[in-house]
């Protein structure tokens, strides 16, 4: 029999390797801890962080003596081995078999009561309780670029969304084309945004700082370019920042619209003033239907878009 | 005349595609001209073309999936290339209308012509013989199947050359891939591919319900069956419930993308949300049809290695079908995204981690088989204990991503990717390689070679872990998947590593070319005269390797599990001198070709929008089936004077067991 | 013979479940209720797209205004007697009596054929209307989901044609019967899918 299929062999190399495998599990931690998952800015991604961490240390406690034991059986009851008891009977014990049914039934009891709470209390629908009144955004998917409209003051912003610190954003979101998804790694949950519909979402940073955003949903051509930042700012500076705005940037009434929704990157851009209802127009206009367009006859309606 | 082809449909100026077509399209021409000068068609013709013996329509799923595995990990290396390259203000060398096809390429070709090809072979090679019977209920219809499946795998390397692919994803989510946003070919590709091919994996699911069912060897109850073939019961199963759904659901696609309809399109009232829902109420059995087989082979190869009956045969079966009927509960948990509710999501959830439990209960069965055995560390082995280790770390990652609001942020990111590539390559790869090895020497007469098997393991084990492990740091990072471009260079160093295990995978499949290659050139060496090299356990062991077309002369009784190895306790001879019967098989039949062949025209014709040779070649396939609906002589006798005939010379060069 | 009739019964059945593969007959119906059942899945999908569609009617047509339910009605008897007919063919062919069977199966043809008349004259009059089915939503899951079940039963007149000069030609022979067997086994479940369509589309439709 071949020692060459040893699976243990590697072990007896630990002395030379340790001080690499220090060095990289010191790179993986603070890589980890760069604008991810890993390095939360909200409420909401610190409670999912929490559960993250919580869950794999649980699944741990059963999944390393199960890797531990797989390579000690297998190394233990090598045919080579001397030592090893064997037996050919055991094909049946029903205390073993009562235990492997008991493990993976109780870690599924305690993690379905952590899906059930953490469900609940992190519904992206649930408000954020806090001191300050939440500020309302609506969040537009277009190729390839987010918009965001601030119904209350006004304002909108292309690829930048600029909120005002230790406030709840209570978000309407919405694609005018294909189904996209808007995901602020480090402040938390993500959510589809689907067009002719309205998704909904609560964030809140806590701290000052610029947070990448992403669209986690794979949406065609320019996909990895549907980049976009978010600038939390303290309440005085971000007061400052919509008066800004207001102040220059072109207006995003209906021309304006429309040549933002034209294919396309866009580098990030504020509009001084936006059309009144423009989400709930938005939406509207994504489901409209072929009475708008005065055809009846299927035959004709067929597409001839292509070739 | 020729509806939307045109010379523009070939890229004259895109070099890659061109180029590698250009290569495959000579490999296959010297191939053709080999067999054409040896004068093999004859024998290709009547021992495999037309073949309807399950063991050849089993080896032919098995080189189909292990060709379209250099296809699709091709696809995996330009990824893992352009993604180390293509970071800050780097380009890299696939622009996104390719990169785009190319990620869609890969996840459509390992799902449904690389994982489902092998794990049908091997469940066809098999399973007959495991049962004790010669044949599976509907041979033509296998034949039928394997030719479908191949249709659909040819159809979409032509989209290599002559058109475009989808730019989809490999789930093509309208209205990404409604004719509005997708109004090219890509997507017609996909879908005629996938519905040709998914019409002969239903034919397979019927057939083998019926056969596990209705054929079986005498003695043989449900309850002495191999645990191989449980898994291979609950696999199709679950085809039969579940690919109907994704017919409708392509269906209805097809209808929005050629009649102008609106399933799921924006406007007229649309609803993408139900193909997300249809579309994964197929996907999530879909996956468990890859993995219980795989669970099979496990659970053949831990008893078998460890020379010990499996540990809790009962329970075993059991979980298995626990897990085939809970599969059907839990496909939720791809969209937890999508806005259910709390409420929702937590039943989804809390499905998803119950099926962790049967799973858990397998992974100690298999530890306690190789508990106080007697474990011999052949390749197959070694692929299990890789196995355990790979897939309870997936196991762990999947049901993280259970939780949904963990889900919530880890959800199309890289984690992800690294999680299911973790189960299927560490459950379904690793499962196929190591019956592959294992049953290798039954199908061909002599065995692989053992230490390029384990070279190949080792690569592969270690390629997976550096190629996916970087990729789990990067979701949490915040990585999405199918990005064309990386903005944050401190995903480099991630990225660099996921490519160098994409290159040590590489080395693990040149292994197994090598190891295929080698062992045919030392196959004297080699040859596994008694039937039975690895002193197993079940009843394929106990016919000569290869088996003759009837697998038994006189259909064995059974009378316990292990049916084989209980032959072999009591010392009964297998081969004896006795009054042979008669048997009855079935004629080879060159329907499953031929429908096949019109198939793909008319596959080929739709998604080009030639309507008249869409009507032909409708035609044409409906005459071959009433051309074989009419036949009544679909069988052959082979005398009894033949089969002792054979059977002599087997005693004769192996020995009378 | 000592044994009684119930202990030879028991005794044939530990005999079959214990005497290996099952005879081509059993084999073959069983396969195609396995495959039936495939197609009821399939059928599920289309059903459930209703669902979920019904109401989606872009302000189009609505079910209300479009359906005729004295048609339905008419529709609904010619495929429930066309099963009777088919039922009565096949105890003759059972009985070995082919030019019975040729009777009922004509009589068969003959209603489902009327079925399917009714049927596309329903569609083609919902077209003129302007109720194409790429009108809206609600239209494009009608017409599949009857349109599927009307090729359905395209498909079983073909094949009762064929099977009609089969018999004609071979006879009622073992492997005709087979055929004859799976057609039943299909032209029946056809009927009840028309029974749920009846219902979640036609009854449904119309409130």
């Amino acid at each position: 029999m071949s020692r060459r299929g040893d699976p243990r062999r590697g072990l007896r190399c630990s002395g030379a390797l340790r001080w690499p495998v220090v060095g990289c599990a010191a790179f993986f931690a603070a890589s980890c801890q760069s604008a991810g998952v890993l390095d939360p800015r909200g409420p909401v991604a610190s409670a999912e962080r929490l559960l993250l961490i919580n869950a794999t240390a649980i699944m741990l406690v059963v999944v390393v003596p199960v890797i531990l034991a797989t390579l000690a059986f297998a190394w233990w009851y090598r045919s080579s081995n001397p030592r090893a008891v064997r037996s050919s009977q055991l094909a049946y014990e029903g205390r073993i078999e009562f235990v492997t049914w008991s493990i993976p039934a109780l870690t599924v009891v305690l993690l379905g009561g952590v899906i059930w709470i953490g469900s609940h209390q992190l519904d992206p629908r649930a408000s954020i309780p806090a001191k300050a009144a939440p500020l309302r955004v609506d969040v537009v998917a277009l190729d390839w670029k987010w918009l965001f409209i601030y119904p209350d003051q006004g304002i909108a912003a292309v690829n930048q969304l600029t909120i005002p610190v230790e406030t709840p954003i209570s978000f309407r979101l919405t694609s005018a084309t294909v189904m996209n998804s808007f995901f602020v790694p480090q402040l938390g949950s993500q959510i589809y945004t689907m067009g002719g519909m309205t998704t909904h979402l609560n964030l809140l940073a806590s701290e000052p700082g610029e947070y990448p955003g992403i669209s986690a949903n794979f949406s065609g051509q320019d996909f990895s370019r549907m980049r976009f930042l978010v600038k939390a700012l303290p309440d005085s500076d971000f007061e400052a920042w919509t008066a800004e705005v207001r102040r220059g940037g072109s207006a995003l009434d209906e021309a304006g619209f429309a040549e933002l929704a034209k294919p396309g990157t866009i580098a990030p851009a504020t509009y001084r003033s936006v059309a009144p209802k423009l989400f709930e127009r938005i939406v509207e206009q994504t489901t409209a239907g072929p009475e708008k367009v005065g055809v009846t006859d299927w035959r004709s309606s067929a597409p001839q878009k292509g070739h | 005349m020729l509806g939307k082809l045109s010379w523009a449909a070939i890229p004259f100026n895109e070099p890659l595609p061109l180029v590698s077509t250009a290569v495959v399209a000579l490999i296959l021409l010297v191939a053709l001209a080999i067999v054409t000068v040896k004068g093999w068609w004859p024998y290709l013709w009547r021992e495999w073309l037309t073949s309807v013996d399950h063991k050849r329509i089993g080896v032919m799923y098995v080189s189909l999936g292990l060709v379209m595995l250099l296809r699709g990990f091709a696809d995996a290396l330009m990824m893992r290339s352009q993604q180390a390259l293509a970071i800050g203000t780097a380009q890299g060398y696939l622009p996104p209308e390719h990169y785009n096809q190319i990620f869609s390429a890969h996840g459509t070709i390992m799902i449904f012509f690389v994982a489902m090809p092998l794990v049908i072979g091997l469940m066809n090679f098999v399973v007959p013989l495991q049962l004790g019977v010669r044949d599976v209920a509907f041979p033509v219809l296998n034949s039928v199947s394997f030719w479908l499946t191949a249709a659909g795998a040819l159809l979409i390397n032509v989209s290599l050359v002559i058109g475009n692919f989808a730019r989809t994803g490999w789930m093509a989510y309208p209205p990404l891939s409604g004719i509005q946003f997708s109004p090219d070919v890509g997507v017609d590709y996909y879908l005629w591919s996938l519905q040709i091919s998914g019409i002969g994996t239903l034919f397979t699911g019927i057939n083998f319900v019926t056969t596990i069912l209705k054929l079986r060897a005498p003695g043989m109850t449900y309850f002495r069956m191999p645990v191989f073939c449980w898994t291979a019961l609950a696999a199709n199963l679950l085809i039969v419930a579940a690919f109907p759904i994704l017919t409708a659901t392509f269906l209805m696609l097809l209808l929005d993308r050629y009649l102008g309809m609106h399933f799921f399109t924006n406007d007229a009232g649309g609803n993408q949300m139900m193909y997300v829902n249809l579309f994964w109420a197929w996907g999530h059995p879909e996956v468990y049809i890859l993995i219980l087989p795989a669970f099979g082979i496990f659970s053949e190869v831990a008893a078998t290695y460890s020379g010990k009956a499996l540990f809790s045969y009962r329970s075993m079966v059991l979980a298995t079908l626990a897990i085939c009927i809970l599969s059907f509960m839990v496909w939720l948990h791809h969209f937890f995204t999508m806005g259910a509710g709390a409420n929702v999501n937590a039943f989804f959830g809390i499905m998803s981690a119950i099926i962790a439990v049967p799973t858990g209960v397998k992974v100690f069965n298999w530890l306690f088989t190789m508990f106080r055995g007697r474990i011999v560390f052949t390749t197959p082995m070694l692929f299990l204990i890789g196995f355990i280790v790979t897939f309870v770390i997936g196991g762990l990652t999947g049901v993280l991503l259970a939780i949904p609001p963990v889900d919530f942020v880890l959800h199309n990111s890289a984690f992800l990717v690294a999680h299911f590539h973790n189960v299927i390559i560490g459950g379904v790869l690793f499962g196929v390689l190591a019956g592959y090895n294992h049953w290798f020497p039954k199908a061909f007469g002599f065995t692989l070679d053992d230490r390029l098997g384990k070279a190949s393991f080792w690569c592969w084990l270690v390629g997976f872990y550096l190629a996916f492990m970087p990729l789990y740091v990067l979701g949490l990072m915040g990585m999405t998947r199918r990005l064309q471009h990386i903005a944050d260079p401190s995903w480099r160093p991630w990225l660099l590593v996921a490519g160098a295990g994409a290159i040590v995978i590489f080395c693990g499949i040149l292994c197994q070319v090598a190891q295929l290659y080698l062992s045919i050139r030392t196959r004297e060496h080699r040859r596994d005269v008694t039937g039975d090299p690895w002193n197993g356990r079940t009843l394929e062991w106990a016919t000569p390797s290869p088996p003759p077309a009837y697998n038994f002369a006189v259909l064995p009784r059974v009378e316990t599990i292990d049916a084989f190895w209980e032959m072999k306790r009591k010392g009964e001879q297998r081969w004896v001198e006795r009054r042979y019967q008669a048997i009855e098989m079935p004629r080879n039949s060159a329907t499953g070709f031929v429908l096949s062949f019109f198939a793909v025209v008319t596959g080929f014709a739709l998604i080009w929008h030639v309507w008249w040779i869409v009507i032909l070649g409708l035609l044409a396939a409906a005459a071959t089936i009433l051309a074989f609906g009419w036949s009544d002589e679909r069988e052959r006798e082979i005398s009894a004077t033949e089969i002792a005939r054979m059977e002599r010379t087997r005693v004769a060069v192996g020995g009378a067991g | 013979m000592t044994t009684t009739t119930i202990e030879a019964a028991s005794n044939r059945l530990a005999h079959q479940r214990d005497s290996g593969p099952a005879p081509t007959r059993i084999v073959v119906a069983y396969g195609f209720w396995i495959f039936i059942l495939s197609d009821i899945v399939m059928f599920s999908a289309l059903f459930a797209a209703y669902a979920v569609l019904a109401g989606n009617t872009a302000g189009g047509p609505t079910g209300a205004e479009l359906f005729n339910l004295r048609n339905v009605f008419l529709m609904t008897m010619c495929l429930l007697v066309s099963s009777y007919t088919g039922g009565l063919g096949a105890l003759s062919a059972e009985q070995r009596k082919p030019e019975r069977f040729l009777l009922f199966a004509a009589a068969t043809f003959v209603l489902g054929a009327a079925f399917l008349f009714l049927e596309i004259a329903e569609f083609v009059g919902m077209i003129h209307k302007g109720a194409a089915p790429s009108r809206s939503a609600f239209l494009s899951a009608f017409f599949t989901l009857v349109g599927m079940h009307g090729a359905h039963v395209t498909a079983g007149l073909i094949w009762l044609v064929y099977m009609m000069a089969q018999v004609v030609a071979k006879g009622l022979r073992a492997a005709v019967l087979r055929r004859l067997l799976c057609f039943s086994l299909f032209w029946h479940a056809l009927d009840i899918v028309w029974v749920g369509v009846m219902t979640l589309v036609y009854l449904m439709g119309v409130q």
